[in-house]
């Protein structure tokens, strides 16, 4: 593999990380990660599908008419967004209960929509399918790193595995019942967003505009 | 599946003439139907089977009858499935137990009845006529165990799953949900084995047959007798445990099994 196509599929996991830096796929991230379980198999479906349907659009992007492009996109995802969710149910079929219609959004999800448009639009075939394949490992890194802290400190356990013993059960750890409810992923994200930008001050965004400090008029008495 | 750059060039009309809207719009709709029906129809042997089998995994979990050292398959020769007419408490030949579909069932219109506010107890609005019902029997044909599909709505979704009663018929041997989307670690934990163990035991009708179960919040004081038909409530899952409470009342009561299971009490006396 090139250079060029190293780059292409390891810049999105953290210099240019979906989530982290363009703050896309929010809702998936929130919803799937109190258990590592259901977080994998998120992780290889928006994988497959941004993959995928990155490669699909490429292949045929010079015969799409500019005026119906997005929902050509569309639909080729969605296609394969059933595909997936069928796979997922004749397979893995206790974790599609638990997944119930999140694989299905995944047809939402902007990361799916936003590489579909702004990369494999322009791009051949190889390179939009290494750039789906990254990006969904971004995204896959950053909700392996919210569900491991989710369930850990939520359940007191990694895969169903009990790794911290429960109180309940007779052990020593009182579970945090906040981090198995959605807001605590939020919060987890903005503690990752803050620790890689600190870390890597390139990604802080430029202010859009400063509060400009008048100078005090002065008032007449 | 590959397409040179400089295809546009190729073709009749240019890329963006109307005609050539249509013909991508049906070429693409076409392939992605075809491979989508492709993929749904080779699949779903797969998937029903997958579905029957975790049913029947479930009802083998709440039977109990693994812990008498049976295995899955001894297990399941000891399954007798029926389906029941609820408003008679009759057996009704003629349809399949093994494929009968629960949650569609109560959504059909055709094989389900609408229950007015004041019956729905279990907060289910539409009561199927016919649900299937697992007996246990011993080598003789008698019946040791009953096992009947129970559900209603929690805090967020309707929780399915069976409760198994014992030879008596108002011993609970086991209650357990199999398919249900309430908060993990709050609602969640009516998975939790030890919740789950406390109902084996209970007695969830007092001596006229009238239904009597509580889930409670407060201690339970194991020295009166209501303490047989209580269970202690799971912290911090009020409505889920509410919605417990509630399904079981209303399932053992005349609008659910209570025909079908005064039956049976018929019969043995």
């Amino acid at each position: 593999m090139s250079y060029e196509h190293r780059k292409i599929m390891f810049d999105p996991i953290v210099d240019n990380n979906p989530v982290i830096l363009q703050v896309l796929g929010i809702c998936s991230a929130l919803a799937v990660t109190s258990k590592l379980s259901t977080t994998i198999t998120m992780c290889i479906a928006l994988t497959v599908v941004t993959a995928l349907s990155n490669a699909a659009i490429s292949v045929i992007r010079n015969q799409i008419p500019s005026s119906i492009r997005i929902i050509v996109q569309m639909t080729i995802i969605s296609s394969l967004v059933i595909v997936t969710d069928q796979f997922i149910k004749a397979y893995a079929f206790t974790i599609s209960k638990d997944l119930s219609v999140f694989v299905g959004l995944i047809i939402t999800n902007c990361i799916v929509m936003g590489r579909a448009e702004a990369y494999a639009m322009k791009h051949p075939p190889l390179p939009s399918f290494l750039d789906g394949l990254g990006n969904g490992l971004g995204y896959s890194a950053l909700l392996l790193v919210v569900g491991t802290v989710r369930e850990l400190l939520g359940s007191g356990s990694l895969f169903g595995y009990p790794i911290l013993l429960l109180e309940r059960d007779g052990g020593w750890y009182v579970p945090n019942g906040l981090l198995l409810l959605p807001p605590s992923a939020f919060f987890l994200i903005g503690m990752i967003i803050w620790v890689v930008r600190s870390w890597k001050p390139a990604q802080v965004e430029e202010p859009e505009y400063r509060i400009y400090h008048a100078p005090r008029p002065e008032v007449a008495s | 599946m590959s397409a040179p750059e400089s295809d546009s060039t190729v073709s009749a009309a240019p890329v963006e003439s109307a005609s050539r809207t249509l013909l991508v719009t049906f070429v693409v709709c076409l392939v992605c139907s075809v491979v989508v029906a492709g993929a749904a129809v080779l699949l779903r042997p797969i998937q029903e089977s997958n579905q029957k089998a975790d049913l029947i995994r479930n009802v083998i979990a709440v039977s109990g009858l693994l812990k008498e050292g049976l295995t899955e398959e001894q297990a399941l020769k000891r399954i007798d499935a029926r389906m029941v007419e609820l408003a008679t408490g009759d057996e009704v030949k003629g349809i399949d137990p093994d494929t009968f579909n629960i949650v569609k069932a109560g959504k059909d219109p055709a094989i389900s009845t609408e229950l007015t506010r004041r019956e729905d107890v279990a907060g289910i609005r539409r009561e199927p006529r016919y649900l299937p019902v697992y007996r246990i029997v011993d080598p003789n044909g008698g019946l040791k165990k009953l096992i009947l599909p129970v559900y209603g709505y929690g805090l967020w979704s309707t929780m399915y799953g069976f409760l198994a009663l014992e030879e008596d018929l108002r011993t609970v041997q086991g209650l357990r949900f199999y398919q249900h989307a309430e908060t993990p670690g709050l609602g969640g934990e009516i998975d939790n084995p030890k919740w789950r163990a406390q109902w084996t035991g209970k007695v969830l009708f007092d001596d006229q047959w009238k239904v009597q179960v509580e889930v409670t919040k407060v201690a339970i004081d194991s020295s009166t007798p209501d303490s047989q038909h209580q269970v202690d409530a799971l912290a911090g899952a009020t409505i889920t445990s509410r919605g417990v409470e509630n399904l079981l009342k209303f399932w053992l009561s005349d609008k659910g099994y209570g025909p079908y299971l005064s039956r049976l009490r018929d019969e043995r006396s």
